[in-house]
C-alpha cells in the first residue's frame, strides 16, 4: 500500500495537522486513493481521539483541493447510477464522521477550494482561507451540468439558508476570491500569510474545544426558513418559475435538480438530506448533459488553452506593440483587450477624432470597473496610457502586430495594410479581423502573405472570449504559432480554422438564422420561432438576433457567396429564407439599426414587440409546425454545416468546433458544442443521422446527412472518434 | 332507476374574507352547525336518524377546518352518532363535488339520504395555507409548469381576445345582477342568517356586493402583472403557449371572484326517503361529469366538463335553460359562453362570485341552491352548474326541476 496522502503531524498541544498531498498528481482530487486514505485517517483519529486536542486540515499543493475526478465523471452512463450513488453516499459518510468526531476540526485553506474542496471544508467546524493570489472558493459543479454531491448542497443550505445558498452559491456556481468568500459566508476568516494560516487554525482549535457544526446544535433552524415556514413558503412557488424564466426552459437539468435537492433536503434531517442529494447527483452524473458540458468546458477548453492546435517547434511569442487599424466598435474593443494585457496600443483611424472616440470606449469600461470597485483609478490610468489614438501611420513605428478592423471591403483592407507596412517591425504579424472575407485573397494585398493571418474577434470584444484564427493558404506555421500565443496573451480562447467563406463561425451561425426565418414562411407564429430558439438554449432568439445583425448583412453575404459558387462553376442552391429576407429589406425593415425589422422599435431604439405585419406578409399563423422540430431544425442546421466544415478541411479539431460554437456564436451550452451535440444525440451519431433524414424528408434536402457522417454512423463511430 | 332528488338547499350569507369581515369571528364549524340546525328546523318531519352521511367540500382543510370538519360538525350539531361525515377536496368545485358524490351514492341505491355541501372561512384559513406539492415542491412545480390561476385567467383573456373593457363590462353586469337579486328577494329561500350563541344576527346578507361603475373598475390595477413578471410565471406560461408573445393582464379584484367566508348544504335523497320524511323534491340530478384541460392555463376545464355532462345526459345546450358558471375570473364565464354558444342573458342570472364572492369549498353547493331557486322563480326546467378548478379540472352537473 502506498503512503497515506493525509500526512499526520501531531504537535505538543495534541493538535493533529493533516496535510493532503496526493503523490500521484499535481492537485488533490476525490480519487479512489483519497477515499481510502481519508477512511484510514478517520479511523486513526477516532481511535486516538482521547489524546487529540483537535485537527487542522490543509494541503501541500498549490491548491487546497481540486474537487471530483472528472475523468471518471464524464464517462458515467445510466448503468452506473448505483455506483455513483454509493460513492456519493460513502464520501458523505466520511465527511459526516469528520464533523462529528467530537474534536474541533479546522480547514486551513491554503489555495483554491472548488467543488469537492469546498465540500470537505464545509464538513469542518471552522474555515480559514489564505488570501493567495488566484485562489478561488466555490461550488462550480452546476457549470459542468452537475451538482455538489459531496454534501455541498446539504451543508450550504444549512449554513446560508435556501434562498441565499441557491442564489449566491449553488445555482450559478460562483467562484470567489477568499475575501469575497468571507463576505458570502463560506469561510470564517481570511489571513495574509501561510504561517498565520496554520497558527490561526491551531489557535481556533485551542479556543473551541467543544466545537460542533451549527446544524448539530440543539434547536438549530435553517436560516430563512423552509417550506414549513409560512413566510418562506409564500415565495417558494416562484423559485422554480424564476429559475425557468432565467434559463428560458433550456434543457439544463442541473440547476433545477440542485433546487430540488436543496428544498427537499431542508425538510428532513441531515442524513436523509444527504441521501436525497446523492440520488439527484447520480441522475446528473449519469446523464448526457453533464457529459456534454464537462467535455466542452473542462476537457475541450483545457486542450485549447494548452495550445492544442499550435504547431510544434516554435518559441513562445509575445507581442509588444500592436497597431489597431480602424477605431470603430470592433477596433476599439480590440484596443481595450490588448491594452488590458499590457500591450502598447496604437489605435489608428483616418481622423484623429475617430481614433480618440475609439479610445473613449476603453475609458468608459475602465471607469465603470473603478466605480464598481473592480479596479483602481491607478490601474485604469495605466491601461489607458497604453493606448495612443492617432491618424498617422508613422506612429506604428516598430510595431510587431497589426490587427486590421476596418469596413469589410477587400480593397480598403489592402489599402490600409500597405499604408502601415513600411512602419512595422520586419516580422510583424499581420492580422485581419474580417468575419467573412477570404484571408487568402486579402493576403495577396501584402508583400509577405506568410505573415498574414485572420484574427476574427467577436462583439463586444471585451466580453466575448473567443478568437477565431484563420489560416490563409500561405499563412506560415510560425505565424500561426505566434497568433495562438498572442490570443492567449490577450486572454482570448483561440480556435484555429482554415480559410473558407465565413470561416467556421459566421458560416455556421448563418444556417441557424436562415432556418428560423424559413419557418416564418411555413406558418410558424413569430413568437413560437423565438421561443423555439430560446428553449433550445440559444442565448438570443433568432429573429431578435437577425434584427441586431441587420438583414442586409446576410443578404450581402449570400450574394457574394452565390457569385463565388457560380464563378467556381458550381450550382447555387438557395434557401427558403431568402425570399423572406429580401421582402423585409424591400419593406425597409432591415433590422434594429433601421428602426424596424422583425420587431418594432420605439424612438429610443428599444425593442417593443414583434411586428404584427409578419403574419400578413408571410402567412405566419398559429404554429402547425411541431415545436420540437423547430428547435431541432436550428440545432441540426448548425451541426450539419459543421460536419461540412470538417469535410472541407475548414475545421481541424472537435474541441475547436465545440468551443468555437459555444463561445463565438451562442450554440447552446448544454449540448457541449456543435460537434458534441451530434455525439450526444439520443442514439449517438447514428441516432443523429436517422433524425437528420427524417428532418430532410419533412423540411428539405439541406438536412440530408453528409456522406462522411453516414459512413461513421454505419461503422458505429462517433464524430470525436471514440 | 333510482333518482337522486334535491329536497332542500341552504346557505349562509357570504362575509368579506378578512378580519374586518362580519364572519371572521365565527368559526367554520359554527357556520356548518348553524345550517344543520336550520335544515332540521325547516324540515320538521325530517327524521335525522335517516341521514347517513354528511359530505362537505373544504379546500384548505387545516387548522379550524382540519381533521374532517364534516364529522366534527355532525357531532357538534348533535346529529345521531351513526351519521358519518367526510370532507373532500376538489379545489374550487368541492361543494359541487360533494353534491355530485352524494347524488351518485343515492342514485346507485347504496344510500338513501345524504347531507352534502361545503364550508370555507377564507378569512381564518387563508387560501393556499395547506401547501401541497404542486406549488410548493420545486420538482413537481417545474414538471407541471405551475402558474397561479390569475396568470391562467389573463392568458385566457389574451388568447380569446377579451380586452380590459370586455372583462370589466362583464364584472359590472355581475354586480348589477347580484344587487337586483337581493332587491328582488331571489336568495330569500336559501339564505340563512348567521347568528351568534345568543341568537343575535351576525350577518344576514352577502357583504361583498358593492356599488360599482365602469369608471371605478377601469382604475383598478391588474393583480397578476407583478407576480407574472417578478415571480417568473408569465415566462413559464409563455414557454408553453409559445405562440403568444405576451400576456395581457386584465384581471383585478373588481373582475375576479371575491374572497369570502361561507357555508352551504344540500339535502339529497331517494324518492322513497323523501316520502317517508314528508319532503317534497325540488329538483333531480340528471347527470354529473368531471373533466379537465391543460393545468397551466388551468381554468378552461368547464368547457369539456359541460360537453361531457351534456353527452352523458343525451342532451345539447338547447335543452338547457340556465347556465351557472363560477365567476372565478371574468374571462372564465366569458370563454364558456363563447365555447358553448350560450347567451349571457341566461348565464349567471342572479349575479356571480365577482359580486357575491367565492368561499372555495362551499361555492359549488351554493350555486346548486341558486339554480334550484332560479328555475323555480323563472318557471324553467334545466340548468347546468359548473366551475373551473385548480389543476385544469372542470366539474359540471345538470339539474332538472321536478
Amino acid at each position: 500500500m502506498s503512503e497515506n496522502m493525509f500526512r499526520w503531524e501531531a504537535d505538543g498541544d495534541g493538535i493533529v495537522t493533516l496535510t493532503m498531498d496526493d503523490p500521484t498528481a499535481s492537485a488533490n482530487t476525490m480519487s479512489a486513493k483519497w477515499g481510502e486514505d481519508f477512511a484510514e485517517t478517520l479511523k486513526r483519529l477516532e481511535a486516538e481521539k482521547d489524546s487529540i486536542t483537535g485537527v487542522v486540515l490543509t494541503s501541500a499543493k498549490k491548491t487546497f483541493f481540486a474537487g471530483g475526478n472528472l475523468d471518471d465523471l464524464v464517462k458515467y452512463t445510466k448503468a452506473d447510477a448505483q455506483k455513483v450513488f454509493d460513492q456519493s453516499q460513502e464520501i458523505k459518510g466520511l465527511l459526516r464522521r469528520l464533523e462529528t468526531l467530537g474534536k474541533p476540526v479546522v480547514s486551513a485553506i491554503n489555495g483554491a477550494a472548488l467543488g469537492g474542496g469546498l465540500e470537505i471544508a464545509l464538513a469542518t467546524h471552522h474555515r480559514i482561507a489564505l488570501d493567495a493570489k488566484g485562489s478561488k472558493i466555490g461550488l462550480p459543479e452546476v457549470t459542468l451540468g452537475l451538482l455538489p454531491g459531496g454534501g455541498g448542497v446539504v451543508r450550504v443550505v444549512r449554513l446560508l439558508g435556501l434562498a441565499d445558498g441557491l442564489m449566491n452559491v449553488l445555482l450559478q456556481g460562483q467562484q470567489r476570491a477568499p475575501k469575497a468568500a468571507l463576505e458570502a459566508g463560506l469561510v470564517h476568516e481570511v489571513v495574509d500569510t501561510p504561517d498565520e494560516l496554520i497558527s490561526r487554525a491551531k489557535q481556533w482549535v485551542k479556543d473551541n474545544p467543544g466545537a460542533v457544526q451549527p446544524w448539530d446544535e440543539k434547536g438549530y433552524k435553517i436560516p430563512g426558513g423552509t417550506p414549513s415556514t409560512p413566510k418562506f413558503a409564500a415565495n417558494l412557488p416562484a423559485f422554480p418559475a424564476n429559475l425557468r424564466k432565467q434559463l428560458k426552459n433550456a434543457p439544463m437539468p442541473a440547476p433545477y435538480l440542485i433546487m430540488d435537492a436543496a428544498v427537499e433536503g431542508s425538510q428532513v434531517d441531515i442524513d436523509n438530506a444527504a441521501k436525497i442529494e446523492s440520488r439527484y447527483f447520480a441522475e446528473l452524473a449519469c446523464g448526457q448533459v453533464s457529459t456534454n458540458m464537462t467535455r466542452a468546458f473542462f476537457f475541450d477548453l483545457q486542450a485549447i488553452n494548452k495550445g492544442a492546435s499550435r504547431p510544434d517547434g516554435y518559441e513562445k511569442h509575445s507581442a509588444r506593440k500592436v497597431v489597431v487599424l480602424g477605431a470603430g466598435m470592433m477596433g476599439a474593443g480590440i484596443a481595450y483587450s490588448c491594452a488590458m494585457a499590457g500591450l502598447e496600443v496604437v489605435l489608428k483611424d483616418v481622423a484623429l477624432a475617430n481614433a480618440e472616440k475609439g479610445k473613449d470606449y476603453s475609458k468608459k469600461i475602465l471607469d465603470k470597473a473603478v466605480s464598481r470597485g473592480k479596479s483602481t483609478q491607478e490601474k485604469a490610468d495605466e491601461v489607458l496610457a497604453r493606448i495612443t489614438p492617432t491618424e498617422k501611420p508613422e506612429d506604428a513605428a516598430g510595431a510587431d502586430l497589426v490587427i486590421e478592423a476596418v469596413f469589410e471591403s477587400p480593397d480598403l483592407k489592402k489599402k490600409v495594410f500597405n499604408e502601415i507596412l513600411p512602419h512595422l517591425a520586419p516580422d510583424a504579424v499581420l492580422g485581419s479581423n474580417t468575419s467573412t472575407l477570404p484571408i487568402t485573397d486579402l493576403a495577396t494585398g501584402v508583400d509577405r502573405p506568410e505573415d498574414f493571418v485572420g484574427l476574427h474577434f467577436f462583439s463586444p470584444v471585451d466580453k466575448m472570449p473567443l478568437l477565431e484564427i484563420i489560416k490563409g493558404e500561405k499563412t506560415s506555421d510560425a505565424t500561426l504559432a505566434k497568433a495562438i500565443d498572442i490570443a492567449l496573451q490577450i486572454k482570448k480562447t483561440p480556435i484555429v480554422v482554415s480559410d473558407s467563406r465565413g470561416f467556421f463561425t459566421s458560416r455556421v451561425i448563418g444556417t441557424f438564422i436562415n432556418e428560423a426565418v424559413a419557418m416564418l414562411g411555413e406558418g410558424a407564429a413569430p413568437s413560437s420561432i423565438e421561443q423555439a430558439g430560446s428553449q433550445a438554449g440559444y442565448p438570443a432568439p433568432p429573429l431578435q438576433l437577425m434584427d441586431e445583425l441587420t438583414l442586409t448583412l446576410p443578404q450581402h453575404i449570400r450574394e457574394e457567396t452565390r457569385k463565388g459558387v457560380e464563378a467556381a462553376g458550381g450550382t447555387w442552391v438557395g434557401h427558403p429564407s431568402d425570399a423572406i429576407v429580401d421582402r423585409m429589406v424591400e419593406l425597409g425593415r432591415k433590422g434594429r439599426s433601421s428602426g424596424a425589422g422583425f420587431y418594432e422599435y420605439d424612438e429610443s431604439g428599444k425593442r417593443t414587440r414583434l411586428w404584427p405585419g409578419l403574419s400578413e406578409e408571410f402567412g405566419a399563423a398559429q404554429g402547425d409546425l411541431p415545436f420540437e422540430d423547430m428547435q431541432e431544425r436550428m440545432l441540426f442546421a448548425e451541426a450539419l454545416e459543421t460536419v461540412k466544415c470538417f469535410d472541407e478541411g475548414v475545421l481541424h479539431t472537435i474541441a475547436d468546433a465545440n468551443i468555437g460554437s459555444i463561445m463565438g456564436i451562442g450554440y447552446p451550452a448544454w449540448t457541449g458544442g456543435v460537434a458534441q451535440y451530434i455525439d450526444g444525440y439520443p442514439g449517438g451519431l447514428p441516432g443523429f443521422v436517422e433524425r437528420a433524414r427524417i428532418l430532410a424528408k419533412a423540411y428539405g434536402d439541406r438536412f440530408q446527412p453528409p456522406a462522411s457522417l453516414v459512413e461513421k454512423a454505419e461503422k458505429g463511430q462517433s464524430l470525436r472518434g471514440e | 332507476m333510482t333518482e337522486a332528488y334535491i329536497y332542500d338547499a341552504l346557505r349562509t350569507p357570504r362575509g368579506r374574507g378578512k378580519a374586518t369581515g362580519s364572519l371572521h369571528a365565527t368559526k367554520p364549524v359554527s357556520l356548518v352547525v348553524g345550517l344543520i340546525d336550520e335544515l332540521r328546523k325547516r324540515n320538521p318531519s325530517l327524521d335525522q336518524d335517516r341521514i347517513e352521511d354528511v359530505v362537505l367540500g373544504c379546500v384548505s382543510p387545516i387548522g379550524d377546518q382540519g381533521g374532517d370538519i364534516a364529522k366534527t360538525a355532525a357531532i357538534a350539531a348533535g346529529l345521531p352518532d351513526h351519521v358519518g361525515g367526510v370532507q373532500l377536496n376538489r379545489f374550487c368545485a368541492s361543494g359541487l363535488e360533494a353534491v355530485n358524490q352524494a347524488g351518485q351514492r343515492v342514485r346507485s341505491g347504496f344510500e338513501d339520504l345524504i347531507v352534502a355541501g361545503g364550508v370555507e372561512s377564507m378569512s381564518r384559513v387563508p387560501m393556499a395555507s395547506d401547501g401541497g406539492a404542486w406549488a410548493m415542491d420545486p420538482e413537481t412545480n417545474f414538471k407541471t409548469s405551475f402558474v397561479p390561476q390569475g396568470i391562467g385567467a389573463d392568458l385566457i383573456a389574451t388568447l380569446e381576445g377579451f380586452s380590459r373593457e370586455d372583462v370589466d363590462a362583464y364584472a359590472l353586469e355581475s354586480q348589477t345582477r347580484a344587487a337586483k337579486s337581493w332587491a328582488d328577494g331571489a336568495f330569500e329561500r336559501s339564505i340563512v342568517p348567521v347568528v351568534d350563541r345568543n341568537g343575535l344576527v351576525v350577518l344576514d346578507h352577502d357583504e361583498h356586493v358593492r356599488e360599482t361603475t365602469l369608471e371605478g373598475l377601469s382604475g383598478l390595477k391588474p393583480s397578476f402583472a407583478g407576480i407574472g413578471e417578478m415571480g417568473g410565471f408569465d415566462a413559464v406560461a409563455l414557454q408553453k403557449y409559445h405562440w403568444v408573445e405576451a400576456i395581457n393582464h386584465v384581471h383585478h379584484p373588481g373582475n375576479s371572484s371575491g374572497i369570502v367566508d361561507g357555508a352551504a348544504l344540500v339535502l339529497l335523497g331517494t324518492e322513497e326517503a323523501g316520502k317517508q320524511n314528508g319532503l317534497t323534491p325540488r329538483a333531480r340530478i340528471v347527470a354529473t361529469a368531471v373533466s379537465g384541460a391543460d393545468p397551466t392555463i388551468m381554468l378552461t376545464g368547464p368547457t369539456p366538463a359541460c360537453e361531457k355532462v351534456l353527452a352523458k345526459a343525451g342532451m345539447t345546450v338547447d335543452d338547457i335553460d340556465l347556465l351557472e358558471i363560477n365567476e372565478a375570473f371574468a374571462a372564465v364565464p366569458m370563454k364558456l359562453m363563447k365555447d358553448l354558444g350560450f347567451p349571457h342573458e341566461r348565464t349567471n342570472v342572479a349575479g356571480g362570485a365577482i359580486a357575491l364572492g367565492h368561499p372555495l369549498g362551499a361555492t359549488g353547493a351554493m350555486l346548486v341552491g341558486t339554480m334550484v331557486d332560479e328555475l323555480e322563480r323563472r318557471d324553467l326546467r334545466r340548468a347546468i352548474v359548473t366551475l373551473c378548478i385548480g389543476g385544469g379540472m372542470g366539474v359540471a352537473t345538470i339539474i332538472e326541476r321536478v
